[in-house]
C-alpha cells in the first residue's frame, strides 16, 4: 500500500538552492546518493548470498557421485576455497567491471544469461505498464473528477478488489478459464505459458504468436498494477480539486473539459508521474511472479528458476540488477521532478 | 489530542477524553458502509479462525489421515470438494486462515515496531544519527520489496518465523517514515517544550507525549500494511519459501499448482484460497482507508 505513504518531496533542502548552481547541485546530489544506494546494494547482496544454506558445489553436480578430489577442483575453479576477504575482493571488483560471476547452473556468464533473458522481459512489462499508466490515468482522472458518482464507486471498489488480488493466483485463475478449457470456454483459446510456440512460421506469423502467447500475462500485470496508477491518480487530482486556480479558470469561462485537461490534471500529473517511477519496485515484483505462472522466459522466471538450485552467483546478480533498476529509475524520477516542476531544484 | 486543563485527578479525566475520543471516532467510522463491511467481514475470518481447533484437528488436515475421495468437485458431503490428498478444500480453507491472518499480523507488528522506534528516535534526536538512519531507511525503500523477502526467506531456514520476519523486514521503510514526520510535527507544538521545561527526559517525552500522538496516523498505516502483509504471506507459500508442514492459503494454492489442478482445470482446488485471501485483504484495506477518512481531515473534506 505505498501509495499515500511513498509521495516524498524530492530533496526539500535544495529546493531553495539559490540563483547559481542551485540545479547543478540538485543533480550531483540525486547522483552521488544513487551512487551510493548502488554500491550498498553490491556489498550487501554479497553478504546475503553468502549465508545460503545448502552447499553451492554440491547443488552444481546435481546429486550426482563425485569424489572428494573433484569436488575441490569445482571450489577452487569457483574461487569458493579462497578466504571470505578475498572472494569479497574479486566480486566486487568483477561487479564493477561488468563481471557478474559465473552461473553454476548453466556454466556460462550470468551477464550473458541475463543479456538473453532482458528482451521477453521488457516487452512483456513495458507494454503492460504502458497499458496500466494510460488505464490507470485515465480512469483515475474520471473516478476523481466525478467523485462519489456510480463510475467512482464502480472504479475504485474494482480496484481496491483487484490490488488485494494475488498477481499470482490471478494468473492461475485466467489460465483455468482461458486456456485450460475448464468452464465454458473451449480448451486453448490462448496458450498457458511461453512466448512462442515450437512449430510458429517465421515473420509477421512469428510476431503474431507472441502476441497470443503475451495477451494472458499482460492482462494479468495489468490488472494488479492499473489499479494503483488509478488510485494514485484519484487522490492526487482529489487534491487538486479544491484550488483556487481552479474557481479562477471556471470564471474566465471555460469549458469543464478544459478546466480538467488544461488545468486540474496537469497538476495532479506531477505526484502520480513521480510514483510511477518511484514504485517500479512493485513492477519487479510482478514480473517474477507473472513470468514464474506463465513460463514466459525473461528475467523474473530466471530468477525463480535460479532460486530453486541455488545458483548463487545468479541470484546474487539478479537481486543487484533488480536493485539497481528500480534505483535508476528512481533517479530518473528525480531528475524528471525539476522539469516537471519548475519549483523544485531552482 | 492534545492536552486539556488539568483536573483535580487527572487520571479521571484522561479517561473521560479517551472515552470521548473514541466515542467521536466510532461515530465518524460509522459512517462510511465500506469501512463497516470490511469490519464486518474480519470479524467473521477472526471468529472463524480462533474457533477452528474446537472441531478441526490433524484428523482432518493430515495427509495421511484423510479418507474422502481424491480431487472430487464440490458435493454435499464436501462443499467446496477435496484436494489431491481426500482431505477437504473448506477444512482447508478454514484452517488456512489461522495461519493467513497470524502471519499478516505479526508481520505487521514486526514492521510496525521496528518502524515506529525508527521513525521516533530519529524524528525526536534529529542530527547525524537521525540523517544516517534516515539514510538506510530510504535505502530499504528503494529495494524492490518482493526480492529482498524471497532473499530473506532463502537464507533463513523454513518456518512461520522466517516468514514473519521477511516480510516484517522489508515492510517497515514506510511506517518509519510516516512516524518521523508526524514526530517532527508532534515535537513542534508547547506541549513538548513545557514537559522539557518540567524536567522530562528523552524517554519521558518520546513515550509519553510522542508515541500517543504519531499512534493514530500509524494505525490507518497499519491496518493497511495487514493487507499486503497477507499477500506477500500467501505470495512467498506459493513461491515455496513458507513451511511446507504447515496448512495456508498460499501454500495450498501452491500444491495445487503442483498436483497439476490449473492444466486439469480444477478450479475448486484453486478458487477458494485465492478468493479467501482477496477478501481479507480487501476488509483490511476498506478498514485502513475507513480509518484514513476518520483521522485525516482533508481526506474528508474531499470527499
Amino acid at each position: 500500500m505505498a501509495q499515500e505513504t511513498t509521495t516524498r518531496p524530492p530533496a526539500p533542502a535544495d529546493a531553495r538552492g539559490g540563483g547559481f548552481g542551485g540545479t547543478g547541485r540538485y543533480l550531483a546530489g540525486r547522483l552521488a546518493s544513487a551512487a551510493a544506494s548502488l554500491l550498498a546494494v553490491i556489498v550487501s547482496a554479497f553478504f546475503l548470498f553468502r549465508v545460503l544454506p545448502g552447499d553451492p558445489v554440491r547443488a552444481m553436480t546435481h546429486g550426482r557421485a563425485v569424489s572428494r578430489e573433484q569436488l575441490e577442483a569445482l571450489r577452487a575453479e569457483y574461487g569458493l576455497d579462497q578466504p571470505l576477504w578475498r572472494q569479497f575482493a574479486d566480486y566486487l571488483f568483477g561487479m564493477l567491471s561488468g563481471d557478474f560471476g559465473t552461473s553454476y547452473q548453466y556454466r556460462v556468464p550470468v551477464t550473458e544469461l541475463i543479456a538473453q533473458r532482458l528482451a521477453p522481459t521488457l516487452l512483456l512489462v513495458g507494454t503492460a505498464t504502458l497499458i496500466a499508466a494510460a488505464l490507470g490515468l485515465w480512469l483515475g482522472t474520471r473516478a476523481a473528477w466525478y467523485r462519489g458518482g456510480v463510475g467512482d464507486r464502480v472504479n475504485t471498489g474494482v480496484a481496491l478488489t483487484l490490488w488485494s488480488v494475488p498477481t499470482f493466483w490471478l494468473g492461475l485463475l485466467l489460465i483455468v478459464v482461458f486456456a485450460s478449457g475448464a468452464g465454458p470456454l473451449p480448451s486453448g483459446l490462448f496458450p498457458t505459458g511461453g512466448m512462442i510456440s515450437p512449430q510458429a512460421p517465421d515473420g509477421i506469423g512469428a510476431a503474431l504468436d507472441v502476441l497470443h502467447h503475451m495477451v494472458l500475462p499482460v492482462t494479468t500485470f495489468v490488472a494488479v498494477v492499473y489499479a494503483q496508477y488509478l488510485m494514485v491518480m484519484r487522490s492526487s487530482l482529489l487534491d487538486e480539486m479544491g484550488s483556487d486556480y481552479l474557481v479562477t479558470a471556471r470564471a474566465k469561462g471555460l469549458r469543464d473539459d478544459l478546466v480538467r485537461r488544461r488545468h486540474a490534471v496537469r497538476n495532479a500529473l506531477l505526484p502520480t508521474v513521480t510514483l510511477i517511477f518511484v514504485n517500479l519496485g512493485q513492477v519487479v515484483a510482478g514480473t517474477i511472479l507473472v513470468e514464474t505462472v506463465f513460463s514466459w522466459p525473461g528475467l523474473g522466471s530466471l530468477f525463480y528458476e535460479a532460486l530453486g538450485v541455488p545458483d548463487l552467483p545468479m541470484v546474487q546478480a539478479m537481486f543487484v540488477f533488480f536493485s539497481a533498476s528500480v534505483i535508476l529509475m528512481n533517479l530518473i524520477a528525480d531528475l524528471l521532478y525539476p522539469l516537471l516542476d519548475p519549483r523544485v531544484g531552482r | 489530542m492534545s492536552g486539556q486543563a488539568p483536573a483535580p485527578v487527572p487520571t479521571d479525566v484522561a479517561w473521560a477524553r479517551r472515552r470521548r475520543a473514541l466515542a467521536a471516532f466510532w461515530r465518524d467510522y460509522r459512517a462510511n458502509p465500506a469501512g463497516l463491511y470490511g469490519l464486518a467481514a474480519l470479524l467473521l475470518f477472526g471468529l472463524v479462525a480462533l474457533t477452528a481447533p474446537l472441531y478441526l484437528g490433524p484428523q482432518q488436515l493430515s495427509v495421511i489421515h484423510a479418507d474422502g475421495p481424491v480431487l472430487a468437485p464440490p458435493s454435499w458431503e464436501y462443499p467446496l470438494g477435496t484436494d489431491n490428498f481426500g482431505r477437504s478444500m473448506l477444512d482447508l480453507l478454514i484452517w488456512g486462515s489461522r495461519m493467513s491472518l497470524a502471519v499478516g499480523l505479526l508481520a505487521t507488528f514486526v514492521s510496525v515496531a521496528l518502524g515506529a522506534l525508527v521513525g521516533i528516535v530519529a524524528g525526536h534526536f534529529g542530527g547525524w544519527s537521525a540523517t544516517v538512519m534516515m539514510r538506510i531507511t530510504d535505502w530499504f525503500l528503494v529495494l524492490p520489496n518482493l526480492v529482498l523477502a524471497i532473499a530473506l526467506a532463502t537464507v533463513l531456514s523454513r518456518s512461520v518465523a522466517t516468514v514473519v520476519l521477511a516480510i516484517g523486514l522489508t515492510a517497515w521503510p514506510t511506517t518509519a517514515r510516516l512516524v518521523r514526520a508526524q514526530t517532527l510535527a508532534v515535537e513542534a507544538r508547547p506541549y513538548i517544550e513545557r514537559a522539557r521545561a518540567l524536567g522530562g527526559g528523552h524517554a519521558h517525552i518520546m513515550v509519553r507525549h510522542v508515541l500517543p500522538n504519531v499512534m493514530p496516523l500509524v494505525l490507518a498505516q497499519t491496518t493497511l500494511l495487514v493487507a499486503t502483509s497477507i499477500v506477500a504471506e500467501s505470495t512467498l507459500a506459493f513461491l515455496g519459501l513458507g513451511d511446507p508442514t504447515v496448512v495456508s492459503w498460499g501454500g495450498t494454492l501452491q500444491q495445487a499448482r503442483a498436483a497439476g489442478a490449473v492444466s486439469s482445470g480444477v478450479w475448486w482446488y484453486l478458487v477458494p484460497p485465492g478468493l479467501a485471501i482477496a477478501a481479507v485483504a480487501l476488509s483490511f484495506t476498506l478498514c485502513g482507508r475507513a480509518i484514513e477518512n476518520v483521522l485525516n481531515p482533508r481526506l474528508r473534506e474531499a470527499r
